[in-house]
């Protein structure tokens, strides 16, 4: 395959983000984020407790519900989570990409 | 108060991005339209512009904005903030792209990982796709274009758009709570831009260090680099 190096680079960066996702994920800071903690401040967190519009997720926040290990289940969720990324970021990529020559009768 | 959120949310990490509720409809349907064309565009734009090396390069970004997302690091005060990617994404792949790989990883978060409302996921990919990407690719460009094409001078610009970025993303969800009467923007604003300020220095650092490393190895990935491309003939 003619961009080899490039698949063989961005196949390390997957590692990297793998890695990042299983070993430091689940040790990440469990504090409310940015937006959280601004409504949480001025007391409209409560607007955000109606039901999901979505609620078949099978791993809601980032949890598999049957890894009752939180760390476990986080790791689980974040090797899930990049490898999907990456095989969607591909295909997409791949459907959408440039062709050499355009189709002509 | 954030004890009582933690527990009705299980033992799970408590972040998010915007979650149902938050929006009212006029403004979810709004943001939704305006993020729909842009990924119209993008998918559009990309059989003209996306090469056979952003194929594996597009998936990589993709999946290390999904994991570096999951890594929130403490700011201040019991705060937490984690890396967004929209600024990293537009200088590897340019702003159109950028918005089409944000789309998906918050798709994913949203649709399997309850992270963020499916009734806001257009706000959200509004927010960091559309006001992050191509806000960020806009600054970073513009600063490239007046300043001399070095390495580090580059790392600089790309430091001040990846900050701006992440400001400039709150600020679009502060006005759309806002716009949705949630809350008042005299309020929201303030906030909304005082802990993302602090959380935009993370974002800022993480993508100096993204980017000088694969300035390092293959500076010809680097879409928004108009330096020499020095590793390439190593």
């Amino acid at each position: 395959m003619k961009n080899l190096r490039t698949w063989a680079f961005c196949l390390i960066g997957l590692g990297v983000a793998v890695a990042l996702a299983v070993f430091a994920s689940p040790f990440a800071s469990q504090d409310p984020d940015g937006l959280e903690k601004v409504a949480e401040d001025q007391g409209f967190q409560e607007s955000g407790e109606v039901e999901p519009a979505w609620d078949r997720a099978p791993a809601p926040d980032y949890q598999f519900p049957r890894v009752t290990d939180r760390r476990r289940s986080t790791a689980l969720a974040g090797l899930a989570g990049t490898l999907l990324v990456f095989g969607a970021g591909v295909g997409l990529a791949w459907v959408l990409r440039r062709r050499k020559s355009p189709a002509s009768p | 108060m954030a004890m009582r959120i933690r527990m009705v949310r299980g033992a799970g990490r408590a972040r998010m991005h915007i979650p149902d509720g938050f929006l009212s409809r006029d403004v979810c349907l709004a943001t939704g339209a305006a993020s729909l064309a842009v990924c119209a565009l993008a998918s559009w734009r990309a059989r003209a512009t996306l090469g056979e090396r952003q194929v594996p390069l597009l998936g990589m970004t993709g999946a290390f904005v999904f994991a570096a997302q999951m890594l929130n690091f403490p700011v201040a005060g019991g705060t937490s903030g984690h890396f967004l990617g929209a600024a990293l994404c537009a200088a590897l792949l340019g702003p159109l792209s950028a918005c089409l790989v944000l789309a998906l990883v918050l798709g994913i978060q949203c649709l399997l990982f309850a992270d963020g409302g499916l009734t806001a996921l257009g706000a959200n990919v509004f927010n960091m796709g559309v006001v992050a990407g191509v806000g960020g690719w806009g600054i970073l460009r513009v600063l490239t274009a007046v300043l001399p094409a070095r390495r580090g001078v580059f790392l600089g610009a790309a430091f001040v758009a990846a900050w701006s970025s992440v400001v400039a993303g709150s600020a679009a969800c502060a006005v759309e709570i806002a716009l949705s009467g949630t809350i008042e923007l005299r309020l929201v604003l303030p906030a909304m831009l005082g802990v993302h300020a602090l959380i935009g220095v993370g974002e800022a650092l993480i993508t100096v260090a993204v980017l000088g490393t694969v300035l390092g190895v293959r500076p010809d990935l680097v879409g928004a680099w108009r330096g020499p491309a020095a590793a390439e003939a190593a």
